[in-house]
């Protein structure tokens, strides 16, 4: 097993798809990594103003609660500009912290 | 004034002394080590062969601890986060995150889910509540103007792959 001895840089990657935005995150998101992520998504969502954007979560090695506070400010953010976030694939590491905070009634989730 | 609030899920008197081995971390209260004391915390209980899941667990409950001591007991001064992990008879992690900051007032309030003192930041309040559910017994005993001290205890499952 992996016993996880590299805390891995988180990162966002966007990219526009017809009127969906893709943003892929990958890394470990927590408290130190989330302001950074918060401000480069935000800036693409401001910008390119797409109806629909997806969080691929599918590359996300470690999340914890500050990562749900970046996926909650983000749904509020999308909201903003009427833009329809949805959740992609995150890994069941994510998930057990999505479900301890009821994610599923404010964001779609999908799996791959 | 000191404030404790204990959340046992698994009762079983009191808890073992028999500390099988043990490490001793201390960290200035940067962002950047939250991930270290992860990353620590992860080598270190690997010896007892958690599962995936086990470790994944342990892991985010010392985020989440961390976290906790550098935001709100330091509030983003530097102080210096204190963590102690044992390794109690054969299959249990008891993990400590003390720290000299400013305490909690009322620690019943601070561990109610969603509570949060920074809604402008974004964070979740869900830090005590991660902490709660991933691991067995969350203690947390606070004074304020001191300091804070979480002491968290897990048992592991797969009793076959034991401490050597």
């Amino acid at each position: 097993m992996n016993s996880g001895m590299r805390s891995s840089k988180a990162e966002a990657v966007s990219t526009i798809d017809g009127h969906t935005m893709i943003i892929t995150l990958s890394g470990d998101i927590d408290h130190h990594s989330a302001k950074r992520i918060r401000g480069q998504i935000d800036s693409d969502l401001f910008i390119k103003r797409p109806k629909r954007a997806v969080l691929d979560m599918s590359a996300v090695e470690f999340m914890d609660s500050a990562g749900l506070g970046l996926i909650l400010g983000r749904i509020a953010c999308a909201e903003k500009i009427g833009c329809r976030l949805t959740l992609l694939s995150p890994s069941p590491q994510v998930m057990k912290i999505l479900d301890l905070a009821g994610a599923g009634r404010f964001i779609e989730i999908k799996q791959k | 004034m000191t404030n404790t609030e204990t959340i046992e899920k698994k009762r079983s008197g009191r808890p073992p002394e028999n500390i099988r081995n043990e490490i001793r971390i201390e960290l200035p209260s940067s962002s950047v080590n939250e991930g270290i004391a992860r990353s620590v915390s992860s080598v270190f209980v690997s010896q007892l062969d958690p599962t995936f899941e086990e470790l994944s667990d342990i892991k985010c409950a010392v985020s989440e601890a961390v976290t906790n001591a550098i935001v709100h007991g330091y509030r983003d001064k530097r102080g210096i986060v204190y963590i102690t992990i044992k390794i109690l008879d054969e299959r249990t992690v008891r993990i400590e995150v003390r720290d000299k900051g400013c305490g909690i007032d009322d620690i019943k309030t601070a561990m109610q889910p969603l509570y949060t003192t920074d809604p402008e930041g974004e964070r979740s309040g869900m830090g005590f509540t991660v902490m709660e559910s991933f691991m067995d017994r969350l203690t947390v005993v606070s004074k304020p103007g001191s300091g804070t001290k979480v002491t968290m205890v897990k048992t592991l499952g797969n009793p076959k792959r034991t401490f050597k």
